[in-house]
């Protein structure tokens, strides 16, 4: 053949096979036990089929026979970073479904344990998503140092770092001492310094710009359409929070307003929770003021406590959602009058959010791949619960 | 602003670190590494690892009395009770056996607050690794009783309010025999 009639026709000049690649169960950079099965052409890639289940438990079915507040330490283990916060979504669900009030004092001691969570949970994930960029260890070291100091408060007031179990319905398992509410305020009065130095650290990064700007670009009318909640929907534009729709426990007493993203790139993901974050801290501002001394549990339902069998929620259903770090997370729950729930179901916000991965990845690099995964904030524990 | 400045002003950061975390304290981003096992953190007193059960005075003396409440109660149903019985084979209020499988307990604490009679509680104590997961981490009741004088050791505050209950709930049982067995003699005679 003569050289000078072969002309380069296809943009795919070397025709090659197309790749694929498992990424997972057991790679570093899944967050846990999951699969990518990723098609590549060179190094793009062209489809993406996440595969699930690895650590599927059973969590539903094993609630369904059990009691009500024997469930609660197993809600510990969907979200093992946001114990607390998990906890808060049950508790509302079966106050709701059994119309039990909390005392005042036991909704600033939840508001505040949920925002303490929200702050571990931001600050590790941004660790974890300058790891799968490359940034080894320094990032979330510094995370880790402040995560520290508020899971040593957690275990100081609940009895454990991460299997908090510290919620009960109609208020909290014990009280909290002023020395702890003292090491709390501490805490906050320190942490926007911290973000300070962790923003100087990454925000203007010239690499981390690069790497995360105008990559997995999620639109908002796709974000809507897929449910997707939390930071990552807010990210993209939308203007939807859980503690400003649904108003639960004692939100509505608080200023505070809902950082937005522009674009909905993995930049935007990133600055939307170091925005959130300090939101948060100007939220536990306001509950470090405003909590009085008062009953920690609702009197009534102190005997539940002692006997759970006792516990008979009256025939009906309920949802109860909370705002969790990740974003909607919600209980759905259907009593027949007996101690154990009929049915109960779990709406978590990592599975729902990872609906859009392909859409996010196709068309990117595979190193792209690992901070889009990163950035989207998934916990196996919740994903396949 | 130049291209670069941002990865300096990083590196800036955690040049800074580097040097004050020499000079900081350990709360404030200093060194803060404990060398264990030579040196520990002392633990908070609302810590909790596993259930181990109270006795008074002598191990024989021991709360439970075997109602198999905690068994029910325990999500994970990690503790098997068998009560014990006299030769005619009434049951006694006491367990012949108690046995709690650590590798399956998941350290919720529900046993302890379900508990009626002040006899389980949370320990402290968390090195339990072993080579053999059913000699080792299958604890029998000879293994789970512990003095209260631990358990007012350990957490003084839960143990001290528990000591008041109980004493007090004595106080009142021994009035209400007293009561019982005084004879009414002082009662008003009745209007004829």
């Amino acid at each position: 053949m003569d050289e000078k009639t072969v002309t380069v026709q296809d943009t795919n000049p070397m025709d090659t096979e197309t790749l694929e690649v498992n990424f997972g169960p057991q790679h570093p950079s899944t967050h846990g036990v999951f699969r990518m099965n990723i098609v590549l052409d060179g190094e793009t890639i062209v489809s993406v089929k996440p595969v699930m289940g690895y650590l599927h438990r059973n969590h539903e079915q094993i609630a369904e026979n059990l009691t009500y507040a024997a469930v609660m330490p197993y809600t510990d283990r969907l979200d093992y970073f946001n114990s607390m916060a998990n906890n808060f979504g049950y508790a509302l669900a079966v106050e709701k479904l059994a119309r039990i009030e909390v005392p005042e004092r036991a909704q600033y001691i939840r508001v505040i344990m949920a925002e303490l969570t929200r702050l571990v949970n931001h600050v590790s994930v941004i660790g974890f998503l300058l790891n799968d960029l490359g940034a080894f260890f320094t990032p979330v070291l510094y995370a880790f140092r402040e995560r520290e100091k508020i899971l040593d408060i957690f275990e100081a007031i609940s009895g454990s770092r991460m299997m908090c179990n510290y919620f009960r319905f109609g208020g909290v398992k014990r009280d909290v001492s002023d020395a702890d509410l003292e090491q709390i305020r501490k805490i906050v009065q320190k942490f926007p310094a911290f973000l300070d130095e962790f923003e100087a650290l990454l925000t203007k990064n010239e690499i981390l710009c690069m790497r995360c700007q105008n990559v997995g670009v999620l639109p908002p009318d796709l974000a809507v359409n897929a449910s997707i909640t939390g930071p990552v929907l807010r990210a993209s534009g939308v203007n939807y929070d859980i503690r400003k729709v649904d108003r639960y426990s004692i939100y509505e007493r608080f200023s505070f307003r809902i950082p937005l993203g522009d674009k909905g790139d993995v930049y935007d993901r990133y600055y939307v929770r170091i925005l959130e974050m300090r939101e948060s801290v100007k939220i536990l501002e306001q509950a470090l003021k405003g909590i009085r001394p008062g009953e920690f549990i609702h009197p009534k339902s102190t005997s539940f406590l002692k006997l759970p069998r006792n516990f008979k929620p009256p025939v009906g259903e309920a949802y109860g959602r909370v705002e969790s770090p990740k974003g909607e997370l919600g209980y759905y729950l259907v009593s027949d009058g007996t101690p154990q729930p009929w049915r109960y179901h779990v709406r978590s916000p990592s599975l729902i959010n990872l609906t859009v991965l392909e859409d996010l990845c196709v068309g990117h690099k595979v190193a792209d791949a690992i901070i889009i995964l990163g950035s989207i904030d998934i916990i196996l524990g919740e994903l396949d619960r | 602003m130049i291209f670069g400045s941002g990865i300096i002003r990083g590196m800036f950061v955690t040049l800074k670190n580097f040097a004050t975390s020499y000079f900081r304290k350990p709360d404030e981003g200093g060194l803060f590494t404990v060398e264990y096992p030579e040196k520990r953190i002392p633990l908070k007193e609302r810590f909790r690892s596993f259930p181990f059960l109270v006795y008074d005075g002598t191990p024989e003396n021991l709360r439970c009395t075997a109602c198999d409440i905690c068994a029910r109660e325990c999500p994970p149903k990690c503790i098997y009770v068998v009560r014990a019985a006299d030769q005619d084979g009434r049951p006694l209020r006491r367990p012949a056996a108690f046995t709690i499988d650590y590798s399956v307990c998941m350290n919720c604490g529900m046993c302890e607050e379900v508990c009626p009679f002040d006899s389980i509680f949370m320990d402290h104590e968390f090195e339990i690794a072993s080579q053999d997961r059913y000699r080792e981490l299958v604890y029998t009741l000879t293994k789970l009783l512990k003095s209260n004088e631990y358990f007012n050791n350990i957490r003084p505050r839960d143990a001290q309010a528990v000591d008041k209950k109980r004493r007090e709930a004595e106080e009142k049982k021994k009035l209400a025999a007293a009561q019982a067995a005084k004879p009414k003699l002082d009662e008003p005679p009745k209007p004829v």
